[in-house]
């Protein structure tokens, strides 16, 4: 089976959408989200809506640091993420709050495990930007691969049965054999906000029979993305990063 | 998970074992059949378990992801993988003959026969690394021929794939590989760098037309990072016979710093197959190591002791590439040929490392008998051989980047193709032709290039405008249509 996996989606209408359609033309069966449906973008009401048709269709969501942060005013964001999330819960309904609420941290399926950060203490959103990280989210848990997002950049880390972790930086298009005699952890790059140079949205396919995962690139609207982030009035540089990637 | 048993007789997924093949401290090779495919199979077996070289584990993990990603002749083919948590294996083609180890006692060869190997071995490495792998361990073990000719490339245990994770690279800080053809950026680390394969060939070029290995058998890490400043002896020092050409290709491959050997291996096939054609250098001459000055230098210089970021295998294939130009010598061909040239000059421009192939058809009737001399007795492949370099004398390149062919055949699409197809050409220029009458009698040369042609092909005609004038010095500006 084909699951298409996506994460940081961050309320970007225009990449989400193309994401999707690139994903069900490749044959996505099943579709993943993990997490940080809204901040930054200026479209979360219809992101939140599409993720909950989604979900009830059979996808699987995980909770990201934004999205609690839209009901829980502990969660500690930088300073731009805090002025879009006070914005985003005047957006979203009741209903949608809701349901971002009611997200689980983690979900495990099969002999996989879906989380936002690390997955050794979710509830830190801790980046995994290191072996290091990636090591003590590995040793914590028990599955064959875990797929987390967060960092906005692409990762993928493997744990060999000696322990020895092994880090790569994934090329688009090519698929990776996910060897069964070691663990992996894939951190996604980000569908609404890439951070890695590159301003195509990002997400990963996985095939479960093959064990092969491989990284995507889809093409997007950014204009049309930064022009309705400016046009509510949001940070501006939120727009600008868009087009470089950053 | 109970372990199925291994043994002569015994069904695994399907396959049949038949005899074991070859025991080793890593894995064992098993002959395999399957009902319903008729190719000879082995199944490569890992020895895991208490007291495993944690290398043979990675190596065996290395080689399940590269091998179901290549293809082609050069490499055996990839038939299935086992289930890791109940029995992993590999299940590949199994190539017919042997591998070059058995040589070993017949050494040294005859020079052209190590050419001949040689060329064979470029090839194939230049078949891999188009492939984005590097082998890292080229050796005599590791190669084999098949009964039409081509090289086989097996083990990739050690190898590095340019677009997947690398678990040799932060799993041990010790460099892998097989000391005596381990590259001096190998011994620091450094497993991205193509050229390191060509210094393997380099050491087993050596040591098949000598009988000697050029930096020895010493194992030790010690003993090892001598070659990082110590050249080998040359071969004509230990052969008086040795050709220059031959000398001059192996000294090159065996250069310590990467950008010093060819760029890539099919530079080096090239050359291997085109001895008259070798640019011989210094190199070709040298009766002695470097003096002791020299290698103290050397030995003390840091910059050639650290490892350096490499371009991505890609980019440094694709900035490297052979560029063949079929040149017409008939009368008229002038302003096409200044077109041509300024294509040339356009590529090297952006690629420095590209190589350039200038070649010429002497048409050979089909009846007729041939002689060599025209009627006023002037050798027809020297007239030709010069014309060519003249033609490229503006471009004023070195004579490394540059070599002139006078090819004889009947066809001469067919005899481009082919000069093409044997030397990995990887950008075929031509001219099309002028004369609609002589092209509706015989076709059109370029447009059979270009339909037939694996490589890309830029067809060149002259501008219309500047067709009119007596071309001399001016070059018109060339019209492109790449096909």
């Amino acid at each position: 089976m084909l699951i298409a996996i996506f994460a940081d989606i961050h309320a970007n209408r225009q990449a989400f959408s193309a994401c999707l359609a690139q994903a069900r033309n490749h044959g996505a069966k099943r579709i993943v989200l993990l997490g940080d449906y809204v901040g930054y973008g200026a479209d979360p009401e219809w992101t939140v809506t599409t993720v909950m048709d989604l979900v009830d269709k059979g996808a699987a969501a995980v909770l990201g640091n934004h999205d609690s942060a839209v009901s829980n005013p502990r969660e500690q964001l930088n300073l731009e993420a805090q002025v879009v999330i006070e914005w985003t819960r005047g957006e979203l309904g009741a209903s949608q709050r809701q349901f971002l609420a009611g997200l689980p941290l983690t979900l495990n399926d099969s002999d996989r495990l879906y989380v936002h950060a690390e997955a050794s203490n979710p509830k830190s959103w801790i980046y995994v930007a290191s072996t290091a990280e990636a090591a003590r989210s590995l040793a914590d848990t028990p599955a064959h691969v875990t797929f987390c997002g967060h960092i906005h950049q692409p990762a993928l880390y493997s744990m060999s049965a000696t322990a020895k972790m092994t880090a790569f930086t994934p090329t688009t298009d090519v698929a990776i054999q996910l060897l069964q005699g070691r663990r992996w952890l894939a951190v996604l790059g980000s569908v609404g906000q890439p951070r890695d140079g590159n301003p195509a949205a990002s997400y990963v396919m996985l095939d479960t029979e093959k064990r092969e995962l491989t990284y995507c690139r889809a093409p997007y609207d950014v204009e049309q993305a930064a022009a309705q982030i400016r046009k509510n009035g949001l940070p501006t540089w939120l727009a600008d990063r868009l087009f470089v990637g950053k | 998970m109970v372990k199925p048993l291994l043994q002569p007789g015994s069904i695994l997924d399907g396959f049949r074992i038949e005899e074991a093949v070859h025991i080793g401290g890593m894995a064992t090779l098993w002959r395999v059949s399957r009902p319903g495919t008729a190719m000879p199979m082995l199944m490569k077996v890992p020895k895991f378990g208490e007291g495993a070289d944690p290398a043979a584990i990675v190596g065996f993990e290395m080689e399940q992801m590269i091998l179901p990603r290549l293809s082609g002749i050069h490499v055996p083919k990839f038939v299935a993988a086992g289930d890791f948590a109940v029995q992993p294996y590999i299940v590949m083609e199994c190539v017919a003959g042997k591998t070059l180890l058995p040589r070993l006692p017949d050494l040294p060869l005859p020079y052209a026969e190590v050419a001949d190997i040689g060329v064979r071995i470029a090839m194939a490495l230049d078949d891999l690394h188009r492939q984005h792998v590097i082998h890292l361990d080229v050796k005599p073990s590791n190669i084999m021929i098949r009964s039409t000719g081509e090289a086989v490339l097996i083990d990739f245990g050690l190898s590095h794939h340019d677009q997947l994770p690398d678990l040799l690279q932060e799993e041990f800080h010790l460099p892998y590989g097989t000391a005596p053809y381990m590259s001096p950026e190998q011994l620091l680390g450094i497993r991205n760098d193509p050229r390191s394969d060509l210094f393997a060939l380099g050491v087993l070029l050596y040591f098949f037309s000598t009988g000697v290995r050029p930096f020895g058998e010493s194992e030790t890490l010690r003993g090892m990072r001598r070659r990082l400043w110590r050249d080998p002896v040359p071969p004509r020092r230990l052969r008086p016979d040795y050709p220059a050409w031959l000398q001059e290709i192996v000294l090159r491959c065996l250069e310590s710093e990467p950008a010093w050997r060819y760029p890539t291996a099919a530079q080096l096939a090239f050359n291997l197959s085109n001895p008259s054609a070798v640019k011989l250098t210094r190199r070709s001459e040298r009766m002695k190591q470097d003096p002791l000055t020299t290698v103290l230098r050397r030995r003390f210089n840091k910059d050639l002791t650290r490892s350096i970021a490499k371009p991505a295998l890609a980019a440094q294939l694709s900035s490297a590439p052979i560029v063949a130009v079929a040149i017409d010598l008939m009368e008229g061909s002038a302003s096409i040929n200044d077109a041509l040239r300024i294509t040339a000059e356009r590529i090297l421009a952006t690629l420095p490392s590209a190589r350039l192939a200038c070649l010429n058809v002497l048409k050979q009737s089909r009846i007729a008998i041939d002689f060599t001399l025209d009627e006023h007795g002037h050798n027809k492949q020297v007239d030709r051989l010069v014309a060519l370099k003249h033609w490229a004398e503006p471009l004023k390149l070195e004579d490394t980047s540059l070599t002139v062919h006078v090819i004889e055949a009947v066809d001469t699409a067919a005899a481009i193709l082919e000069f093409a197809h044997l030397n990995h050409v990887d950008h075929i220029l031509i001219g099309a032709r002028q004369s609609s009458l002589l092209r509706k009698l015989l076709g059109s040369v370029s447009a059979q290039v270009a339909a037939e042609a694996t490589c890309t092909v830029t067809v060149v005609r002259p501008s219309h405008i500047e067709e009119e004038k007596p071309s001399s010095g001016d070059y018109p500006a060339p019209k492109e249509s790449v096909a």
